[in-house]
């Protein structure tokens, strides 16, 4: 409850702020991890390089700054090579947000290259999915909280009750214990390397994005079975090709650390 | 960090690469003695009907292009009385809306994915021959369609089901139904035909704990279910949703299992089938009472039905029938058939001389007799099939009639419950029972109410008394806003 205050108040706080504020990014320490994909048909340890993520995924306020600075990706203007019929569908106008996409909330809609596109606006990048997979495994107190079945159920818990809804108001979760927030409830988000999903290298080729779509399939692709709500999210990533943009997929960045 | 990634899925979905790419270039393939070669005539577009109702027969001599629409949608919907949940679905059913081709048809399957949902879905149909049956082909996100073709190479009745991962959950939250692949010279006639499927479904609340439940993770994995269903919702067969026949009449029941985890031994209580396509295939058995249907598996049945009554659709596996929901009703009208099924008085004669039970009651008229006996026939085809014809109910289940020491109380207040129904712990003859009977209010007259309560009070050794038909008027209008 107190938590809920304090962040209303925060959000309150940042809706008057001046509208470049630079983003918040946080130090996530390499480490080990055991991705839930598996590697050659086993789970594999996968090796992270230190990096920087973005506490909170891109908000409308933000991505309409950057389309405000970089016309050539406001809608009607953006090049049908980079996105779709769906591109930020929700917005009122190319330039206006509208009820159905307030500031605060994060931005969906958006193609995979126009969220490249943002993050090299802010000198960063968008995530591996290892990478966002290794902050993901945390909770509130653990970096790895995967095997707890509370914990994934919650995070069903949140994704289903949210069924029909564009994704809320972010920070209404606790940060992770990196200092990370939303990155399990609220929304898909891409990922850079997602097209290594897809068995066909070029995901652009219509129809070559089914490659979990099998029953046996994914009981392959998956080395721990456990985790249902990132089996969602990567099917939901693998059906899109790179210029799709969907109501429940977002994007947060990440920035290689100084000096490299 | 790539390349291990990539490598991986590659190995998990060669097969798919395989069929999915080798496939174009080749138009010369291998013939099949049920290929009935290419589509001719019109393409036809194919009725999408909600369960139970089945697509009518085809009659149709050649094969053609059959165009299907199902577009899958997330929706919050009951799931028994006050118990509401997020269902996935095709086309906002489930199970989706039955599919019925002939074989050799090309089926061109447009799946939409509805722009509001969350996931990503796709669609696996066992009538397919092809990597996935479908499922390779047609991942769909939000706000998009997939069209695929496939031929209908074998006659059967199929499954289909969303095998987006994780499986298990797609499939648990209703992402099911029936394709009928009829074969050339069709299906013999029958008089009528319904559509019903069996679901495993795992909520977070217990069985009947109201509000919105979500699904439970932890049950899935125990194969525990909080529901077994028949067509998704509980209810969605009985009363006035009950299926309905009449004495003479073939009915047909096309019937499948879902899953994800239970199979189904499939029962109609009172009812033999005459025939029953094994595993949905062509071996036909006959007199069969109780069927096995496997998770993904489907079984056609056919049954002539030759007495009036209630006919309970049940899974076998009891308790799942009478604890968990899966439960339906086939309602058969039309003259008795004394010489198949009759009572023979289990009444005030047969039990408890002491009783007088008519004394209560003004001399028995004309009119009286008529309503007793109006009473009795609605008693045999409704109360009968749970309270049993000689009133005593069923142990655990169903609480008895006969000296009920609950109704003998308040004989009004069996108005109310049989208009509305009753549930929740209830205690009679010091037995207690916590189940549900269904609401009749909107099947029987006020008329017909008054007379079975009527019968009920006079018979079984209960202390009698008349429930006219101005009270259950009454009842019924007070209750209205309920
Ligand atoms: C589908 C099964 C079913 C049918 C059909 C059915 N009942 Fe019931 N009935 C029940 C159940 C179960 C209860 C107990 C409900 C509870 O536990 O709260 C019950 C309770 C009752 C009770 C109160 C308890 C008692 O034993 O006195 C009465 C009276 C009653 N039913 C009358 C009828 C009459 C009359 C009919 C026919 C019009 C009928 N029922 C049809 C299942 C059924
Ligand atoms: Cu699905």
């Amino acid at each position: 409850m107190s938590m809920r205050t304090h962040i209303g108040l925060l959000l309150a706080l940042l809706a008057t702020a001046p509208a470049v504020a630079a983003a918040d990014y946080v130090a996530i320490p390499g480490g080990v991890f055991v991705s839930a994909l598996a590697v050659d048909g086993a789970a594999a340890r996968i090796a992270i390089e230190p990096f920087a993520m973005r506490v909170e995924p891109v908000t409308n306020a933000e991505f309409l700054d950057f389309v405000r600075m970089h016309p050539e990706w406001q809608r009607g203007q953006v090049s049908s090579l980079f996105s779709g019929p769906q591109y930020l569908a929700a917005w009122q106008g190319p330039l206006t947000l509208g009820p159905d996409a307030r500031p605060e909330q994060p931005v969906t809609d958006v193609s995979w290259f126009a969220a490249r596109a943002f993050c090299a606006s802010e000198q960063a990048r968008l995530p591996s999915w290892y990478e966002w997979e290794y902050v993901a495994a945390a909770d509130v107190t653990r970096r790895d909280a995967r095997q707890d079945p509370a914990r994934n159920q919650s995070i069903l818990d949140a994704i289903q009750g949210s069924t029909g809804a564009r994704p809320g108001a972010i920070g209404w979760h606790p940060a992770d214990v990196w200092g990370v927030r939303d990155l399990n409830r609220l929304l898909w988000e891409w990922t850079g390397d997602y097209a290594a999903m897809f068995p066909n290298a070029d995901a652009r080729v219509p129809g070559a994005g089914a490659s979990l779509a099998l029953c046996g399939g994914s009981a392959l692709a998956f080395a721990d079975k456990n985790q249902f709500a990132l089996m969602m999210r990567v099917a939901a990533l693998t059906a899109l090709k790179p210029a799709d943009a969907a109501p429940r997929v977002g994007f947060r960045c990440v920035r290689d650390p100084p000096g490299e | 960090m790539r390349q291990p990634l990539l490598s991986a899925i590659v190995l998990a979905l060669g097969l798919v690469l395989l069929g999915a790419h080798a496939a174009p270039a080749g138009a010369a393939s291998v013939k099949d003695p049920a290929d009935l070669g290419p589509p001719r005539g019109a393409p036809i577009e194919e009725a999408m009907l909600a369960p139970p109702a089945v697509p009518p027969p085809i009659h149709r001599n050649y094969p053609a292009r059959v165009i299907v629409h199902l577009e899958t949608r997330e929706v919050v919907k009951e799931i028994a009385d006050g118990v509401r949940y997020d269902f996935w679905t095709f086309n906002g059913t489930v199970p989706g809306p039955m599919i019925r081709v002939r074989q050799g048809d090309t089926v061109e399957l447009h799946l939409k994915n509805a722009a509001d949902s969350h996931m990503a879905h796709n669609i696996d149909l066992h009538a397919v021959m092809g990597p996935g049956g479908g499922a390779a082909v047609s991942m769909t996100p939000p706000g998009h369609e997939s069209v695929f073709t496939f031929k209908a190479m074998r006659a059967g009745l199929y499954i289909y089901h969303c095998a987006t991962p994780p499986v298990p959950m797609h499939i648990a939250n209703g992402m099911y139904g029936l394709i009928l692949v009829e074969p050339p010279q069709g299906l013999p006639k029958a008089d009528r035909e319904y559509y019903v499927v069996q679901g495993d479904f795992y909520t977070t609340g217990a069985y009947h704990a109201p509000g919105l439940q979500t699904f439970d993770m932890q049950k899935l994995l125990l194969e525990q279910p909080t529901y077994v269903l028949f067509n998704g919702r509980e209810g969605s067969l009985t009363g006035a949703n009950a299926l309905t026949s009449k004495v003479g009449d073939t009915v047909r029941l096309f019937v499948g299992d879902g899953g994800p985890n239970l199979v189904s031994s499939f029962h109609v209580i009172g009812q033999i089938f005459d025939n029953v396509n094994v595993e949905g295939g062509t071996l036909v058995n006959h007199n069969v009472q109780t069927t096995l249907i496997p998770a993904g598996g489907a079984v056609t049945v056919e049954m002539k039905t030759l007495v009036p009554g209630t006919f309970l659709l049940v899974d076998h596996s009891i308790t799942r029938a009478f604890m968990q929901g899966a439960l339906g009703q086939l309602v058969v009208t039309g003259p008795a058939a004394p010489a198949i099924y009759d009572k023979v008085s289990s009444g005030p004669v047969a039990s408890s001389p002491a009783a007088a039970p008519m004394a209560h009651a003004a001399a028995p008229t004309a009119a009286v007799n008529d309503a007793m006996a109006d009473g009795k026939r609605v008693f045999g085809q409704i109360c009968a099939a749970c309270h049993q014809g000689n009133g005593m109910g069923l142990p655990g289940a169903f609480p008895p009639l006969a000296m009920s020491d609950y109704l003998n109380a308040n004989p009004k207040g069996a108005i109310g419950i049989v208009l509305n129904g009753l549930s929740g712990k209830i205690t009679v003859n010091n037995t207690g029972y916590e189940s549900v009977m269904p609401a009749f209010g909107a099947q029987l007259s006020d008329d017909e109410i008054a007379h079975v309560l009527t019968y009920v009070l006079n018979n079984f050794n209960n202390k009698g008394g008349t429930i006219a038909p101005a009270e259950v008027k009454a009842v019924r209008a007070g209750d209205k806003p309920r």
